[in-house]
């Protein structure tokens, strides 16, 4: 992609495959296990501010460093969520996803002192070392050299994550998660305690979207409790909405899509969140398969 | 010997008395048929010993162990196993997949995470065999949301019997079918189960079935045992023909 595009789109690109790691994260809730969460802002918000904070407070330049504390600290608040939400389902889940996201973006926005309130935490790229400290960005004309480098490894780390998924939807464990969404009160006669794989699919679902606001924040340079906001969790929503969330693509495609359509709505137009409100509204009446989904099936029919 | 037994067994619902204190015994190896009319209790005192419900008083005992506060898992765990009257499938996933999760189910293999399902070799090899021998192995794999409703109800079976119980409560395998379907399904259901020597209860209305397949036949009504014994004796009990046939022998 660097070789044949500028530096702001492989950045734009670079954006769209952080957001993918999440919506394939995001969808092995709700394609997989039959939960929506409208509360993910708060696993992206948590590895975007593990990130910063890690960096800013114990001086950690070393993005593998960086990824794992991300990791842990996004794992560790699905874990304990986790507890809290998957005892119940449907509207019950959603709403309570919801409001432990707001907890979350209430203590960001209030505990300034740590968190830098409104203002953020500055991730600035120049301090960032990939692998390990063999590739750095010193001087402040390196952003190109940056972004050539950190889409590829964005790129290393998304094709990993989704090899990763695959295994997992594909594993004992993933159908598991199938048959619970399909029928939870057969899965039950099967001998298989819902609530626990529901939690580790939580847990597992957190982990990928605390790793996706990891790898988003050196991009963005900075964040700020919108990231924890109730409408980063829609626009999570919106991605697998947009691919479609009955197939393993559809949220990748989708993110990476909705990445583009808000970049260029907020460009084109001052209305642009009327515009993806519409494309929304057309998406859930026309093609309630999503364009990936929607697409499958055209090919299925012409074959 | 007695595999599964229940001792004065209760649940009421308000003022219906589904179960009415039931001594139930089902011995080992036996084809049981249990019937009654709409209402009579059947399917409340199955969802009983499976746990679906809980009993108001009264305990059940799966041979000398006493399963009456024991949860679903269990219960699985000590061998018993059903399928429902509204069949109960995993509709999107094949027809192949349901007997397989049923599989690793059984087999403790549900939590593997990091391991592709289909290179189970066993277990792919013991649920390809089961839908041969239930007669869907061209089915295996499509959805099972493509079965046809006999094909629904006997995959419904399969899965139940994957779990390789020690008894099988079977709630109305033939419902919804028509009469050529009914008996295919009981030739197929009977020639497993028996084969694969496990007892079985059957929750079954058409009477024809319960007298060509059952050893024994346990006649429910309003909540208690109205008679039980083998077919040829329940064919002539007047009490039966009058509440369940609604004729005089």
């Amino acid at each position: 992609m660097p070789v044949f595009a500028g530096t702001y789109q492989t950045q734009l690109l670079t954006y769209g495959l952080t957001l993918a790691i999440a919506a394939l994260g995001f969808n092995l809730l709700l394609g997989y296990t039959g939960l929506l969460s409208f509360g993910h802002s708060a696993y992206f918000g948590a590895g975007a501010y593990a990130v910063a904070l890690t960096m800013r407070y114990l001086d950690v330049a070393s993005m593998e460093l960086l990824l794992l504390g991300g990791v842990v600290f996004s794992a560790a608040l699905a874990a304990l969520f986790g507890v809290v939400c998957v005892r119940h389902t449907r509207i019950f889940f959603a709403i309570l996803t919801l409001a432990l996201s707001q907890v979350l973006w209430t203590l960001a926005y209030k505990f300034f002192w740590i968190t830098g309130g409104t203002d953020g935490l500055r991730v600035p790229f120049a301090k960032v070392t990939l692998l390990g400290g063999l590739v750095s960005f010193p001087g402040a004309d390196a952003f190109g050299k940056f972004i050539t480098s950190y889409y590829y490894y964005v790129l290393a780390v998304f094709c990993l994550c989704a090899a990763l998924m695959w295994l997992i939807v594909h594993s004992p464990f993933g159908k598991t998660l199938q048959a619970i969404r399909d029928n939870e009160t057969r899965a039950r006669f099967l001998g298989v305690r819902i609530w626990r794989y529901r939690w580790l699919a939580f847990l597992v679902s957190g982990i990928f979207t605390g790793l996706a606001g990891s790898l988003w924040v050196p991009l963005n340079g900075l964040t700020t409790p919108d990231v924890l906001y109730w409408p980063q969790s829609g626009k999570i929503v919106f991605f697998a909405v947009l691919g479609g969330f009955r197939n393993f693509t559809g949220p990748i495609f989708g993110a990476v899509l909705f990445n583009y359509l808000e970049v260029y709505a907020v460009a084109l137009t001052e209305y642009w969140q009327l515009t993806l409100g519409v494309i929304l509204i057309v998406l859930v009446t026309f093609l309630p398969a999503g364009v990936v989904g929607t697409a499958q099936r055209l090919l299925a029919r012409l074959k | 010997m007695s595999l599964l037994r229940t001792e004065a067994l209760k649940k009421h619902f308000g003022e219906t008395r589904a179960v009415d204190n039931v001594n139930f015994t089902v011995n080992e190896g036996e084809f049981l048929s249990l019937v009654g009319t709409n209402g009579a209790g059947k399917t409340t005192l199955v969802n009983l010993i499976s746990a679906f419900l809980a009993p108001d008083s009264g305990r059940i005992f799966i041979g000398e162990r006493d399963i009456t506060r024991s949860s679903v898992e269990e219960r699985i765990r000590a061998g018993i196993a059903r399928s429902f009257q509204l069949v109960n499938l995993f509709d999107d996933l094949s027809v192949l997949d349901n007997v397989a999760l049923s599989i690793f189910a059984r087999d403790g293999k549900t939590k593997r995470i990091f391991a592709l399902a289909e290179r189970d070799a066993a277990v792919m090899r013991e649920a390809t065999e089961l839908l041969e021998l239930f007669g869907m192995g061209a089915k295996a794999r499509g959805p099972a949301r493509d079965l046809a409703q006999g094909e629904r109800k006997l995959l419904d079976v399969a899965v139940a019997y994957a779990l390789r119980p020690k008894l099988l409560f079977l709630d109305e395998p033939t419902s919804g079918v028509s009469t050529r379907d009914k008996a295919q399904i009981m030739d197929r259901v009977s020639s497993v189960v028996r084969g694969g020597g496990i007892t079985a209860v059957v929750i079954e209305h058409d009477m024809d079935v319960v007298f060509k397949y059952s050893d024994r036949v346990v006649v429910m009504h309003e909540g208690r045992f109205l008679a039980d014994g083998p077919p040829e004796d329940i064919r002539r009990n007047s009490d039966v023909a009058k509440y369940l046939l609604g004729t005089d022998v």
